[in-house]
């Protein structure tokens, strides 16, 4: 197909256009210049152009000059193409990238403060527990959990303690870094 | 050196000759800077006119134009002409007084975040923190104005630091920018393939738009088109990168194009698309558009590229890039013509039963469409041309034949009205030795009258045809065709006697009822020193056809 002068037919109708909606989950990580008024640039692009962002993390990186942003965005609404697109059109974001599912390892820590009186104490705990995750604070009524994990995992642990009186929650977002192959 | 000094140092680096603006509080070191800078400044009577100069002047010229205002209102005052610049790609450097650098935030004195309201309409925006910083911030804000999709970038300066004093050197080369590298090349593979696909294309379509005159391509477009039978159709901001008339000329597409063009949109089999962003008034009801229609598109911002509509073969480059190698890959194939031969007969019918026309008058009104024609007459066409809004915009658009790039200005993605006198002005200091006729309308002309006085003042002779209907005449249309008649807020009731008004400003002003002297008193405006406002009287009630109703497919054009 890509040579010079070559006569193949291209057949208009086997012609496709690239498709738009994903359908999944996607983390972008975006390397920005780290500087006033950049994340004012990205949240301006999201809102202006109807992109919905599901979470934001935000934080320095080894260079001191970049930071980086992690973002998810449902695929199954927002062309995602699209968003990388616009996003790459601001002059202080340097490199975007769609963390392959695969090939990322992504973690959120999110905060729990449940109700947990004397008799759901011990299912919380135990909760927790499987969950790996930590208790970090206790009073008489309550319990709060620090959980770390992928989205799934976090919202799976909500659904657990929720029953008990959910008196708070807080979320970071995902954060996400790309794993290396093992032999290199 | 003043930080403000070296501020027109870095200017003149650049290639500034001229800049339009206003001074203010904030911007007074800048204005001082400039006592002594030798540079031509244009005092615009509204930030507005100034930006809208700034347009003009980049518009004709293919350079950066630049324009200066101070803080708060001087600022805010720019917006319309930023946002206008996005809209329509326009390279242009906005500067900016800014309070004091301890008054941010604190709701100083003609304080605004001109930064913070511009963010979604500026291509790139700087807010000068360290006076040293300034020489190598318009060095970057002129690269990313001026390359890749081009567009506005504002440069805010606090006042204190624009006195500050600092060692100037001036900035060379490419300026270091990690995120931004605008491609130029285009995909060699995806070219070939949209060579492939348009040599087996039975009824293929053409359709440019303002990207080529942005790349300084309609040499290469031409070339492109023409290496076959190809039928060719422009949007309002891409008329004059062919040379219309001509055999392959399709017209205008899109709300107000022609029949022709719309249709042949609608049943092409492949659609190229270069530099162009189908925009809504192209589509129309996007469900419904072009059918039948694979696209290739080609524009130097990736991000255009499936925005609306979903490219079956992409190519990311600058057009004067990819066009010659379209052409010579295409040629290479050595298509049979005779393959378009049924489409153009096609083309043919629709071009003999729905050609653009017009009753005219039996009398002595002037029809406004007559007027357009007079105009091409008078100028033989041969003039640049800025426009306002509205109907006198689509009618030029559809009468007007524009047959180069950058002869035609105006207001194409953000429709505003007010553009046309100060554009004009802009225009004819980039081209001062070319004729530039401003088109107006009476609604339009009054938004930005002010600037009558900075034409005058500088003796910038640009001359103003005045489409006088009484009324906004677009949305008398709309009110009239979709609104069932109720007309609210259209008519101008007591029109300013506008030969009068010019002549107050220190114009010549004349004014034309009958058109049996409409010829004739053009050519005279014309032919006057100076600038000339020439009121024309036209029929009030006069719609724009053919039409594609807001909201709808090509097929269900009226009038």
């Amino acid at each position: 197909m890509g040579e010079p002068g070559t006569q193949e037919v291209v057949r208009l109708e086997d012609l496709e256009a690239s498709r738009q909606l994903t359908g999944r989950k996607h983390i972008l990580s975006l390397m920005v210049e780290n500087r006033p008024g950049v994340l004012a640039r990205i949240a301006g692009l999201f809102s202006r152009r109807g992109f919905n962002i599901d979470t934001l993390a935000v934080g320095p990186t080894e260079d001191p000059d970049i930071s980086r942003i992690t973002l998810t965005l449902d695929g199954a609404v927002h062309p995602i193409d699209q968003v990388t697109k616009q996003l790459h059109k601001l002059v202080n974001v340097i490199k975007i990238r769609d963390m392959e599912p695969g090939e990322t390892v992504a973690r959120e820590m999110a905060l729990f403060k449940v109700n947990a009186p004397v008799e759901s104490r011990g299912e919380i705990m135990q909760f927790a527990e499987i969950f790996n995750a930590k208790i970090v604070d206790v009073s008489r009524r309550t319990l709060t959990i620090e959980v770390t994990g992928d989205q799934d995992k976090i919202d799976t642990f909500e659904r657990m303690v929720r029953p008990h009186g959910l008196l708070e929650m807080a979320r970071t977002g995902e954060v996400a870094i790309t794993k290396t192959r093992p032999d290199s | 050196m003043r930080a403000a000094d070296a501020l027109f140092e870095a200017l003149k680096a650049e290639g500034v000759e001229h800049i339009f603006g206003i001074p203010g509080g904030a911007n007074l070191p800048i204005y001082d800077a400039l006592y002594d800078a030798d540079l031509d400044h244009i005092q615009a009577r509204h930030e507005q006119g100034a930006g809208h100069m700034a347009e003009g002047y980049a518009k004709a010229s293919g350079k950066v134009g630049v324009a200066m205002a101070t803080s708060g209102p001087g600022a805010t005052n720019l917006i319309t002409a930023i946002a206008d610049a996005v809209m329509d790609s326009v390279p242009t450097v906005f500067i900016t007084g800014q309070v004091r650098t301890d008054l941010i935030g604190t709701d100083g004195f003609q304080e605004a975040d001109v930064t913070g309201m511009t963010l979604p309409i500026v291509k790139h925006s700087f807010l000068v923190t360290d006076p040293r910083q300034i020489p190598d911030y318009i060095h970057k804000a002129f690269h990313i104005a001026s390359t890749g999709r081009p567009g506005p970038v504002l440069v805010d300066i606090p006042q204190d630091l624009s006195r500050a004093e600092i060692e100037y050197s001036p900035s060379e080369g490419t300026p270091d920018l990690p995120g931004y590298k605008p491609p130029t090349e285009g995909n060699i593979k995806q070219i070939r393939l949209a060579a492939k696909a348009l040599a087996n294309a039975k009824r293929p379509v053409i359709y440019g738009g303002g990207g080529i005159i942005n790349a300084n391509a309609s040499e290469e477009f031409r070339t492109f088109c023409l290496s076959d039978n190809f039928p060719v159709t422009l949007t309002v901001m891409g008329l004059g990168a062919f040379p219309a008339p001509h055999e392959q000329w399709l017209g205008m597409l899109g709300m107000h194009g022609t029949r022709t063009a719309n249709y042949a949109m609608d049943e092409a089999d492949l659609i190229v698309a270069v530099g162009a962003r189908f925009d809504d008034r192209i589509t129309g009801k996007l469900s419904e558009f072009a059918p039948r229609a694979k696209f290739v598109h080609i524009d130097v911002d990736p991000a255009e590229i499936s925005k609306n509509v979903p490219a079956h073969i992409p190519i990311v480059g600058d057009a004067a890039d990819v066009l010659p190698k379209l052409t010579r890959e295409y040629k290479q194939l050595d298509a049979d013509r005779s393959r378009l031969d049924d489409w153009w007969k096609r083309i043919r019918e629709w071009q003999s039963n729905y050609p653009l026309r017009y009753e005219d008058s039996a009398d002595s009104e002037i029809k406004p469409q007559f007027m357009i024609e007079a105009m091409y007459e008078a100028t033989e066409g041969d003039a640049i041309i800025t426009s306002d809004v509205g109907q006198h915009q689509m009618w030029t658009a559809q009468y007007y034949h524009f047959d180069k790039p950058r002869r035609w200005l105006n207001s194409g993605g953000l429709g505003t009205m007010g553009f046309g006198l100060p554009a004009a002005i802009g225009a004819k200091v980039a081209k001062p030795d070319e004729q530039v006729v401003c088109i107006s309308g009476d609604g339009s002309l009054v938004m930005t009258c002010q600037e009558f006085a900075t034409a005058v003042q500088h003796n910038i002779p640009v001359k103003v045809f005045l489409m006088n209907n009484g009324h906004f005449g677009m949305v008398r249309q709309w009110q009239e065709l979709f609104w069932d008649e109720r007309y609210q807020s259209v008519e101008m009731g007591p029109s300013p006697d506008w030969a009068k008004l010019a002549e107050a400003f220190g114009w010549t002003g004349m004014r034309c009822t009958d058109k049996a002297e409409l010829r004739d008193a053009m050519r005279t405006a014309l032919e006057t020193d100076g600038p000339v406002l020439l009121d024309v009287h036209v029929t009030k009630n006069e719609n724009c056809f053919p039409m594609i109703p807001a909201g709808h497919a090509a097929r269900d054009m009226v009038g």
